[in-house]
């Protein structure tokens, strides 16, 4: 699309690295390749997911415009660039950035990117990634150019390859931490960089690096491999290593990662990790990418027999100079200041120590702070980049980094320049307080550009970011730390399971409407790399949320014990409290439209831009009763699992999972019976076997949801398959919500 | 020089009193309507972001935004597609559809007659720093095509060109201005004549 597209690479020749640019110069060929119509769809699909060019809402040509779907009559015709994506529609560029360490040159580069090839705006991700957004398939392989160009590529990216290697972005000068990660979590990035044991996955593998078990930053709890700084001594020598778990996950059931041992030397991370990477791709799951994860692979193994697989494996490595070579030099790592060592600023204003107080952090180096540039819903535009850059080189040796907050932290700040830094980052709009806090909203990308959103997460999170800061000043201490985290639909990249309150966006139907509906989350914990996830209490239109966050927050601060966190007093209280008290939010109010419309998008609500098309005007009818009796059952497994009825939660989950079931099957056949096998059967032939109850995008795997928990269904439930259960209960009935509102006028019961 | 992914912003009266969030049903509408040649997708909210593009309406040939960069609140077009023709067509372009976005968005009763073109003054913008780096030598080459499409568009009468320079990492831009208050028609006027 570019006119200089063709320049940029005569004009980056010997300025990028060797290999990145053979990578590219591949990937160029792929897309003329595909353009001419010589590369089948699905291995060019591939292979720019790879490369991190990931495709994006309406890609396959149309768009529901509020009233009927419309078709898109690209200039390109029928050509794709993958199965049901049209080449010219715009998509998405995921740009790597290991453990979101970043320079001067680097901000300036993704600026120049953002306003040349997507629109003027770069938005950082929860895993520390970048994105440019409504960006054009040719326009790729100059933009990767111009990033290998800056030392950065988009390598595996998306795909199923090894994602971004995450790491605390504190790491080095937090006071807490054991020692610092980032000299092993670059070499594992570089070590596992298109390395040939991990280009056979059947899902992507996420890594992540903390330095201390305490604090979230690091959020290894939820990661597929994750490494903790550990020391112990040895021969009176102080040795590190790390607590290494894996099998953690969110997606649409999160898992929590299980211990794969205490202390792993520093020497033994990339080998053991190179190791489980042959595993994973010898044994894990390929054809149902539903269970691809390496978490169905532990979970079905064990952990013990996964170890000993693992280490089985671990022997027949052959040795690699990398694995070691490193670790010296990671011992002896460590970055510097520009400006000498300050003291806190004598005097300040208001707002100055309001942001000081949420938005500075002392470091353990005595006089320095880290700094925390808050990006409303991660977004930042080209100008402010800019001056980033600029700030970033007047105040420190370029020192910032990406955190999975959606923020940035500038370290090694001297405490003297605290005054002039503040002043610079308010003059372009960079100086919100608030960092942290219950302001400072996560949310991933949702219905405004993925194609899996179900409901608006960054319209729910702007609203709720507008409405707090407005009352941020009277917020009760205890409410300000809360986090709110938003994902557009349950497949958890807003990270709602570990937040204070969390949502995801469900859709239900209401008065033969579909209304766009956001599940609460309660009881995650943010703390100790994501120490507990949270369940789903009830599902509230998009429209009352606000109201959910206010009610709940001022409970918790009218109720609330002695030092109580929030997730303590969600368990003291209890759901059906809780459930009780949103009760009335849980339906639109009679005649009021605008709940048929999501937040900033004013077009009626529909899944029309997921999947296939449905009729409003569908009367209400007993199949919705049915499915509120399901979602209840599914509440009281929850309950049960509270009290430690681990077998009778499981019991009950299972049953709601049939209940729903059910539901769609008497549209059919009014007469089924109560008979679990007949249930399932009957539910096989007429909605799976049909795909009827397929989502768009995952397929039959809410509906094996139902089959594994009916052939499990008598046996003992331990707490691990019945807190499972108890997910997957939920999201099969939001399922069948959906099935239902596809169905539309035909199913009317 | 080939200039191409021209931008043309036409600044707004009484910024302060524009409220961006009744254009995203209106933008929504144009979508629904197809209202021009180009090939309309999608419509994107930044109001959160400070000084940011606010709300765009992203087409495949071009976006067009009400756009508050800088803090200097317009109507916004940004061609993405290369054009072809000589630069002063690819100028006039540009300036054509901004002006017809921003007539269509002075008409819109949703936006109640607040968003107004101030008139005297417009922003060229060249997004593309391999065509057109931000520097002395990118204006002395293309002056004369800016000059050409100025005359063009206010009818012959006065106006000033100017170039602060600036940013050296920022888009070439050059500032349009002239004395004489000018309708959005007029100047469309101009152009077709």
């Amino acid at each position: 699309m570019k006119a200089s597209n063709t320049l940029w690479k005569e004009r980056l020749a010997g300025k990028m690295p060797e290999d990145l640019a053979r990578e590219i110069d591949i990937f160029d060929t792929e897309v003329a390749l595909r353009k001419q119509g010589k590369m089948d769809e699905r291995l060019f699909a591939e292979t720019r997911l790879r490369r991190g060019v990931y495709g994006q809402r309406y890609d396959n040509g149309q768009r529901h415009n509020g009233q009927a779907v419309q078709q898109m009559p690209y200039p390109s015709g029928e050509l794709t660039k993958g199965p049901n994506t049209m080449w010219d529609a715009p998509g998405m560029q995921r740009i790597k950035i290991p453990g979101g360490g970043l320079n001067a040159d680097q901000l300036e580069t993704m600026a120049d990117l953002a306003e040349e090839y997507s629109d003027n705006i770069a938005h950082v991700t929860t895993r520390q990634d970048f994105q440019l957004h409504y960006v054009h398939i040719e326009d790729t392989p100059s933009l990767m150019r111009r990033l290998a160009a800056a030392n950065i590529t988009t390598r595996e990216a998306c795909g199923n390859s090894v994602r971004n290697v995450t790491a605390c972005p504190y790491s080095g000068v937090c006071q807490d931490e054991v020692f610092d990660v980032t000299p092993y979590s670059r070499a594992l990035a570089k070590f596992l960089l298109g390395h040939p044991d991990c280009q056979n996955f059947g899902r992507k593998f996420k890594p992540a690096f903390s330095g201390c078990s305490q604090h979230a930053c690091g959020l290894t709890s939820l990661h597929d491999v994750g490494f903790i700084a550990k020391t112990r001594s040895e021969n009176g020598t102080e040795k590190r290593g790390f607590e290494m778990v894996v099998g953690g996950g969110l997606g649409a059931v999160p898992y929590m990662a299980k211990l794969f041992d205490s202390f792993v030397p520093a020497e033994e991370i990339l080998p053991l990790t190179q190791a489980i990477a042959r595993v994973f791709a010898r044994l894990g799951e390929k054809r149902n990418r539903n269970r691809a994860r390496i978490k169905f692979l532990i979970q079905d193994l064990g952990i013990e027999k996964f170890k000993e697989l693992v280490l089985e494996e671990r022997k027949t490595l052959p040795a690699d100079p990398r694995w070691t070579e490193y670790v010296k030099d990671a011992a002896q790592f460590v970055e510097s200041a520009l400006r000498p060592a300050g003291e806190w600023p004598s005097s300040a204003s208001e707002a100055f120590k309001r942001w000081l107080k949420s938005n500075t952090r002392p470091q353990k180096q005595p006089g320095y702070v880290t700094v925390t540039v808050t990006l409303p819903l991660g977004d930042i535009t080209s100008s402010q980049l800019r001056s980033l850059a600029d700030i970033v080189r007047r105040f420190t040796r370029e020192t910032i980094r990406t955190t999975v907050e959606q923020n940035f932290v500038i370290r090694w700040v001297s405490k003297s320049d605290l005054p002039e830094l503040y002043k610079a980052l308010q003059a372009v709009g960079l100086g919100d307080p608030g960092a942290g806090t219950i302001v400072d909203v996560v949310s991933c990308p949702g219905t405004d550009t993925c194609k899996l959103g179900i409901s608006s997460s960054r319209g729910l999170a702007a609203e709720l970011r507008k409405r707090l800061a407005e009352k941020s000043f009277q917020a009760d201490e205890a409410v300000e730390n809360l986090h709110i985290k938003v994902s557009g639909c349950f497949n958890s990249c807003g990270q709602h399971h570990v937040a204070d309150l969390g949502f995801y966006g469900v859709s239900r139907k209401v008065g033969g409407y579909a209304v766009p509906h956001f599940q609460v989350v309660l009881g995650g914990e943010w703390e100790h790399n994501a120490g507990s996830y949270g369940l789903p209490v009830a599902a509230i239109p998009s429209k009352n949320i606000p109201q959910v966050v206010t009610r709940l927050t001022d409970r918790y601060v009218a109720n609330r014990t002695k030092n109580e966190t929030f997730k303590d007093f969600v368990k003291r209280t209890g759901k059906v409290e809780i459930k009780s008290l949103l009760d009335d939010l849980a339906r639109p109010p009679a005649g009021d439209r605008s709940y048929f419309s999501d937040w900033g998008d004013p077009r009626e609500y529909g899944l029309e831009d997921i999947g296939v098309g449905e009729c409003a005007g569908e009367v209400v009818s007993s199949v919705e009763f049915d499915l509120a009796a399901a979602e209840r059952e599914v509440f009281e497994a929850q309950l049960a699992f509270e009290n430690g009825q681990i077998d009778q939660a499981g019991k009950t989950a299972y049953h709601s999972m049939l209940h729903a079931a059910k539901a769609l099957v008497k549209i059919s056949n009014q007469n089924i019976s109560d008979d679990p096998d007949r249930i399932v059967s009957e539910f096989r032939t007429l909605y799976y076997d049909t795909q009827k109850f397929f989502d768009p995008f995952a397929g039959g795997k809410f509906a094996n949801y139902l089959f594994d928990a009916h052939q499990k269904s008598n046996g003992a439930y331990t707490s691990d398959s019945s807190r499972y259960l108890i997910d997957e209960a939920q999201l099969f009935i939001d399922a069948a919500h959906s099935c239902y509102n596809r169905l539309g006028t035909s199913a009317s019961a | 020089m080939e200039l191409q992914h021209v931008n043309v912003k036409l600044l707004v009266k009484n910024s302060e009193e524009v409220d961006l969030e009744p254009l995203i049903p209106v933008f929504h509408s144009w979508i629904q309507g197809q209202v021009f040649e180009e090939l309309l997708l999608d419509v994107a909210d930044y109001r959160h972001v400070p000084a940011g593009p606010g709300v765009v309406l992203i087409g495949h040939q071009g976006n067009y935004s009400v756009d508050n960069t800088d803090s200097r609140l317009g109507v916004r077009y940004n061609r993405k597609a290369a054009l072809d023709g000589s630069n002063q067509d690819r100028l006039k372009q540009a300036a054509r559809a901004a002006l017809t976005a921003c007539q269509r968005l002075e008409a819109e009763p949703g936006l109640k007659g607040k968003l107004r073109f101030n008139g005297q003054e417009l922003e060229v913008f060249v997004n593309d720093r391999l065509l057109a780096p931000n520097r002395e030598v990118t204006l002395e080459a293309l002056k004369a095509d800016f000059q050409g499409f100025s005359r063009k568009l206010f009818g012959g009468g006065e106006y000033s060109l100017s170039y602060s320079g600036g940013d050296p990492r920022g888009l070439f831009a050059v500032s349009v201005k002239t004395s004489k208050s000018h309708s959005v028609a007029d100047l469309l006027n101009n152009l077709a004549s």
